[in-house]
């Protein structure tokens, strides 16, 4: 019983890091989406763009700080790679979704995929489509979690688990004080309600909307860093998956919905993990998507959603 | 209306006009190639295809295959299943090659294999190693061993270095790993070992650690991991992440650049079953990794050497036959005897398999080391 307790728990931590990644890009789309209501669906492929910053500046950011891998390091990569990612998704906005944005939702959506298959392609062009090898940026050790009853005799967690679930917790900690304590937050949320009556108000909303995916995106390109410290296999469509996965987290949270979209991730993940472990993982992807067709059926806004009356 | 009528007439113009000329293009034998050149996989499909094109090019170099050059058309696969298919038909149909090389993956020669035993086009596939591929049909061939006996191999030598207690890591999605992981078992039990777990991944994972969970709690002596070069590479970090101490074995699947590159120093201490070691003295070895590695300035792997050996197979069988007709080619790669291939003597037996020695290949201190040569 102890035994099955401490399988249970060694795989629900496993389950809460990947679940942290999905948390951090799950956070893009329903940011997206809560202000100018559409899902960008090209939010994924920022993250491989993310990972493939780190991997072009890692080497030389080891380099100029010296001393091997370490935190100073990683860190500095980890800015770099948000930096990165916040241009090119503020790049995206301008380019392909602002001369949109009189079109019909659905105009817009498609572009959205275009320029996901964009990046993908160009991706697999210019940056070989063969796994390149992520350069370390810490050196990974497994803490043993002693625990000196049953079969199992310790925990384990990896070193870049731990550190992906604290870089998670620290970046959502300082989303919800931009989010709720500064004025562009609050302008945020203010054209997430009504973007005419934003404006009447003095919002220039062109910027909130440039910031909003310039935010997303940066979230993103952690999240393409953080997952590529623990699994240093990068190729250009290693975005896909965690998008999709990503995408439904935030619907399983809320879509639009912040806090929403952060428990959806760590929820998706911990149920992955659960499927892996103990049903089989050839079942993984489809229980998750199971879980996305199951969630529009009972609760279409999602777990933390609440229904939206169009007022006449 | 008038100027899309005419850009229309234009299109199709240009589409006949491309479409007619190959036609008369008929001094040149059309040789067709599906490889992964892009993907999980890549690193199977460019060195196989690396090894093929050079061969062809030595060929033609030397006045082409009866008379005429040899012309080798290459379609990406992109690593994905049901790519071969499409890209097979297109070969044979559209291009009218006149035998097809291809594929390294079981799985993917396995899709490709049916389409050519119909049109009765004969395919040499370089690597493919599970029995299922040449069971296809009588148009289908290799020029390598197959699952049966490299799953034995590495099961004796799992028996040789006292290793009774070992676990398998399957990934399922691909005919090759579940192929050999089972000739493997059977042939780690006949030895009296024991299988201690049984897990499985899919092509494309990247964690590994509920598996590997549960395989440490068995306490194996090493694990087998019959997977691809990609998936592998992150397993052995993953394990010794871990606390894994004991040794990772495999096949043939391990042969990618990536491995050791992605892998570190975590594969170190493992070994894997292969088809041809580049420290190989035999003169032909030595001499093609030199001219290899004057042509793409890295060395060649167990699939370029495939490659390579596949295409000149196919050469001299249609040199032997005289006509590059489906039904005699194909009896003459039957009948192929002795040849002096890159990868060993290659004879091409009833079941249109190769009988040869497997190379077992160990990774000290990230480096390739070769260790010993299995015969059949």
């Amino acid at each position: 019983m102890v035994d099955q307790l401490l399988e249970l728990t060694q795989q629900l931590l496993n389950g809460l890091s990947q679940g942290s990644i999905y948390a951090l890009i799950a956070l893009g789309y329903t940011m997206v989406f809560g202000v100018l209501r559409f899902i960008n669906f090209a939010h994924g492929d920022v993250l491989m763009i993310g990972a493939f910053t780190g991997f072009y500046l890692g080497p030389k950011v080891l380099q100029v700080v010296g001393g091997g891998p370490g935190f100073l390091a990683m860190s500095i990569v980890l800015v770099l790679a948000m930096g990165m990612c916040a241009l090119v998704g503020i790049a995206i906005e301008k380019l392909c979704y602002r001369p949109l944005r009189e079109q019909p939702k659905l105009t817009v959506l498609i572009t959205a995929i275009g320029v996901s298959l964009f990046l993908e392609s160009v991706g697999q062009l210019v940056l070989s489509p063969d796994p390149q090898a992520f350069p370390e940026l810490i050196v990974d050790k497994a803490i043993e979690i002693p625990t000196s009853w049953g079969a199992i005799s310790s925990l384990t967690v990896t070193l870049s688990q731990g550190l992906i679930f604290g870089v998670t917790l620290g970046l959502l900690v300082i989303l919800r004080f931009i989010v709720m304590k500064t004025k562009l937050g609050m302008a945020m949320r203010a054209l997430s309600f009504n973007p005419l009556a934003a404006s009447l108000m003095g919002i220039n909303n062109d910027r909130v909307i440039s910031f909003t995916f310039g935010l997303g995106s940066a979230l993103a390109g952690a999240a393409g860093i953080l997952t590529s410290i623990s699994q240093p296999s990068i190729d250009p469509l290693m975005g896909v998956n965690a998008g999709m996965k990503a995408f439904v987290a935030a619907v399983l949270g809320g879509i639009g919905n912040l806090p929403g979209a952060a428990i959806g991730g760590i929820l998706i993940g911990l149920i992955e993990a659960l499927v892996v472990g103990y049903i089989s993982p050839t079942y993984r992807d489809a229980i998750v998507f199971a879980v996305l067709i199951l969630i529009l059926i009972v609760k279409p806004n999602g777990l933390l959603g609440s229904s939206e009356r169009e007022k006449v | 209306m008038k100027i899309s009528l005419r850009i229309l007439l234009a299109l199709v113009a240009t589409l006949a006009v491309f479409g007619v000329m190959p036609m008369f293009a008929d001094d040149e034998i059309k040789v067709g190639e599906y490889a992964s050149l892009t993907g999980g996989s890549a690193s199977f499909g460019q060195s196989s295809h690396n090894g093929t094109a050079m061969a062809i090019e030595e060929l033609n170099a030397a006045g082409g295959v009866l008379g005429k050059k040899l012309k080798l058309i290459t379609e990406d696969d992109q690593s994905q299943a049901g790519q071969p298919a499409t890209i097979v038909r297109k070969l044979i149909s559209q291009d009218k090659v006149v035998a097809v090389l291809g594929e390294v993956a079981s799985g993917k020669s396995l899709e490709a294999a049916p389409i050519c035993q119909q049109n009765s086009i004969p395919m040499i596939s370089p690597a493919s190693t599970n029995p299922k591929v040449t069971e296809e049909g009588d148009y289908i061939f290799r020029v390598c061993f197959i699952d049966p006996f490299q799953g034995t191999v590495m099961a004796k030598f799992a028996q040789g270095k006292g290793w009774k207690k070992v676990a398998v890591l399957t990934d399922v999605k691909q005919a090759y790993s579940v192929g050999l992981a089972d000739f493997f078992m059977k042939g780690l039990v006949a030895g009296g070992g024991v299988v201690t777990k049984e897990q499985k991944y899919s092509t494309g994972d990247k964690d590994f650690k509920a598996q590997l969970t549960s395989i440490k709690a068995s306490k194996p002596d090493a694990i087998f991991v019959p997977g691809y070069y990609g998936e592998v590479a992150l397993i052995a970090k993953q394990a010794k992440l871990l606390g894994i101490k004991v040794p990772l074995l495999g096949g043939d699947g391990w042969v990618g650049d990536s491995l050791l590159k992605v892998a570190g120093s975590a594969l170190d201490g493992s070994f894997f079953s292969c088809h041809f070691s580049a420290d190989d003295q035999r003169p032909v070895v030595q001499n093609f990794v030199k001219k290899y590695q004057a042509k793409y300035n890295e060395k060649p792997d167990d699939m370029a050497g495939l490659g390579y050996d596949s295409a000149m197979i196919l050469a001299a069988a249609m040199t032997r036959a005289g006509t590059t007709a489906g039904p005699a080619l194909r009896d003459a790669i039957a009948a192929t005897k002795g040849h002096p291939g890159i990868t060993g003597l290659i004879t091409i037996d009833a079941q249109r398999n190769a009988s040869k020695p497997a190379v077992i290949t160990g990774i000290v201190s990230g480096q390739f080391q070769f260790v010993e040569t299995v015969a059949p």
